[in-house]
């Protein structure tokens, strides 16, 4: 192909897509996946592909599937979005908070295309947003870190300093001190999702502080490998059940099943009902699923951990119910009063006892 | 200051250590390299595939010992392919490094399918006798594995080899002068193959230190940029193997101790502490390179250029 001819060709795909014609004349709905890690991260991202091969076996024939994996958050996500886009994709995911801005971009170029944007909060006529409750998940693993620590130091590895993060870590950090009054909390900012050799630092210099209890916010099984190396530290899987490192030190694990929320919307694109929409499912939906409680946690814990569990599933028990106060003191609930989705969703404070500043 | 009291500086001091390995080695490598006159960019893909092939074979065999011997054949056999691409086919050493690269991380990600979410044998800790019971100082230097306490003799042998045998001499010179070298009867291409063989096996070695050791475990980009910052450090150490090892304490230490200050709690934007090991290493080159007539000086003169006899 001469280079005119490339550009020609490039120029008709942009003009066609502009005009809001289909790329391309197609019997099969293709469903592109933008992940931020690789699939081999035994996390996060290995559990969207989950996702993705549950729609290749609930349609079978009628769609594919393209996905890239290693996006960096930022302007890459925008070129390779629009490839996809350019490509034929007819449904796009993406699947990290960063891409946000970027899904927003090249929405607006591409109307007949639609997107689902995971975790963030801005939404347009093709463009919906999901997000699981992970904070639900948080909640009983607090509980089992309060009750498993005997320094009475718990560790959380932060990712980004963004309201889902800040969530988990409230959350996990309210039920720990609900079941253990003397337990205090030490958060390491990692800046990443995914660097296992950061990760394993993070984990360490913790342990070094004499930390025995930690929960992450990153994707890779690496500070589950440095627990590992001393006994009677405990950590939990995020993401994706890691029961290689069963039964300690992973005594439980938070897994993110996105396989109903893909094979569902996927099948109201085919079946022309999708719209933009909201979905912020939990364990009641079987989207935060908690792995197996290991024998490594004495009974009475598990059955404590295991009422959390159907009180949250029910609905009978949300894990943001007052009185819950903000760092500085000041009332961010009420008696009895119960969080709602939007206050979750800009949280940007620590709730009282937890020492340290979010990031700026 | 009660976070600074609160940082077990002697446990931070041994973890710094072995936070630095990796590069230690793979710049340790590089460095010979470059000064036989060749810029190999594929430092990272040599890690990575060596972090897999030492994976793999130390979880097959149970021996970490065996991994690392893997991992220094996979590394040497994927440079002697930039080897055999620059030296014999002419190839740009630049494009063809960063190519490396680019096959270095597809290719390990291929062969570490089935290596996700498994757990190594470790490699034990090698305690000194008598040494690793002083005080401070024990815990520190003498309770470590042996990888490491071979990485520092590494240093100390390619400082010897380089400044005070013959063999080291000849390499100079063709990292200086390659057409010089090959009037004198020198065989240019066979030398600095050797040393891309070398280069290629210590990145390989701190690829499967990684995930054999300081992670243990295998996951897919685990090397994580680690290449680069090796490639980094040896034009910090402005070519000279006790600057490597200086430079790459100092980059891992403060990776480490960034973690640790926020650990302990101490108050200062985590921003600043993420980028500090970025901070420090473009300062230092900044203050090496403020002498511009010695840093222009301490490069091989014939760094990167392509060889030909007939030239």
């Amino acid at each position: 192909m001469k280079r005119r001819t490339l550009l020609a060709t490039g120029a008709g795909a942009a003009a066609a897509a502009a005009l809001g014609l289909p790329a391309r004349a197609q019997d099969k709905l293709k469903v592109g996946f933008v992940y931020v890690g690789p699939i081999g991260d035994g996390g996060w991202t290995y559990q969207h592909d989950q996702g993705r091969l549950a729609v290749l076996e609930a349609y079978g024939d009628r769609v594919e599937t393209v996905y890239q994996e290693s996006v960096p958050e930022g302007a890459d996500a925008e070129r390779v979005l629009t490839q996809m886009a350019l490509g034929g994709a007819g449904l796009i995911f993406t699947t990290s908070f960063g891409y946000m801005d970027a899904t927003i971009n090249v929405a607006s170029k591409f109307p007949n295309v639609k997107f689902e944007h995971a975790t963030g909060y801005k939404r347009a006529e093709n463009v919906a947003t999901y997000d699981a409750r992970f904070y639900e998940g948080r909640a009983v693993i607090g509980t089992i870190a309060g009750r498993m620590t005997k320094s009475n130091k718990i560790g959380y590895i932060a990712s980004f300093p963004i309201p889902e993060v800040i969530q988990g870590i409230n959350s996990y950090f309210l039920h720990a001190r609900k079941v253990n009054p003397a337990v205090e909390l030490t958060v390491v900012w990692a800046y990443t999702w995914f660097d296992p050799a950061k990760e394993a630092d993070a984990a360490k210099a913790m342990l070094e502080q004499g930390v025995d209890v930690i929960a992450q916010h990153t994707d890779s099984t690496a500070p589950l490998a440095e627990m590992a190396k001393t006994p009677g530290v405990i950590g939990f899987g995020q993401a994706s059940d890691m029961s290689a490192f069963k039964p300690t030190p992973r005594v439980a694990s938070i897994i993110d099943n996105w396989a109903p929320y893909y094979v569902k919307r996927v099948g109201a694109v085919l079946d022309g009902t999708w719209t933009s929409t909201h979905t912020w499912g939990g364990m009641k939906d079987g989207e935060v699923v908690i792995g197996e409680i290991t024998e490594a946690v004495p009974e009475e814990v598990r059955a404590e951990a295991q009422a959390m569990i159907e009180a949250i599933t029910a609905g009978s028990y949300h894990p943001f119910t007052g009185p819950i106060n903000k760092q500085d003191g000041s009332v961010f609930l009420a008696e009895g009063e119960v969080a709602t989705d939007e206050q979750l969703m800009s949280m940007n404070f620590f709730v009282e006892g937890i020492k340290g500043d979010i990031p700026s | 200051m009660d976070a600074l009291v609160s940082i077990n500086w002697v446990l931070l001091a041994a973890s710094l250590m072995v936070a630095a390995t990796p590069i230690l080695l793979a710049a340790t490598g590089e460095l010979v390299v470059e000064r036989a006159g060749v810029l190999n960019l594929g430092v990272e893909g040599m890690m990575i595939l060596g972090a897999i092939s030492g994976f793999a074979v130390g979880v097959r065999t149970g021996a970490p010992i065996l991994g690392f011997a893997a991992a220094a054949l996979a590394g040497a056999a994927l440079s002697l392919l930039f080897g055999l691409l620059t030296q014999i086919l002419l190839s740009n050493q630049v494009a063809t490094g960063l190519a490396l690269t680019l096959f270095g991380l597809g290719l390990s990600a291929l062969l570490g399918q089935g290596y996700v979410g498994i757990k190594t044998p470790v490699l034990a800790d090698w305690n000194v006798p008598v040494l690793s019971d002083i005080p401070v100082i024990g815990p520190v230097l003498f309770r470590h594995d042996p990888i490491l306490y071979l990485s520092l003799l590494l240093v100390a042998g390619v400082w010897a080899f380089l400044r005070h045998t013959r063999a080291g001499l000849i390499l100079r010179a063709v990292g200086e002068s390659h057409d010089a070298a090959h009037a004198l009867g020198y065989r240019v291409v066979a030398i600095r193959l050797a040393a891309i063989a070398f280069g290629g096996a210590l990145a390989g070695m701190g690829g499967a230190y990684i995930s054999l050791v300081r992670v243990p475990q295998w996951t897919e980009g685990m090397t994580a940029g680690a290449g680069w910052i090796a490639l980094a450090i040896v034009v910090f150490a402005s070519w000279k193997p006790w600057r490597v090892l200086l430079g790459a304490y100092l980059f891992g230490g403060i990776a480490v101790l960034q973690l640790n200050l926020q650990a302990a709690g101490l108050k200062v934007p985590v921003e600043i502490l993420s980028m500090s090991p970025y901070l420090v290493t473009i300062l230092v080159l900044v203050i090496i390179s403020s002498d511009r007539s010695r840093a222009a000086l301490s490069a091989p003169a014939a760094l990167g250029r392509t060889f030909h006899a007939s030239s």
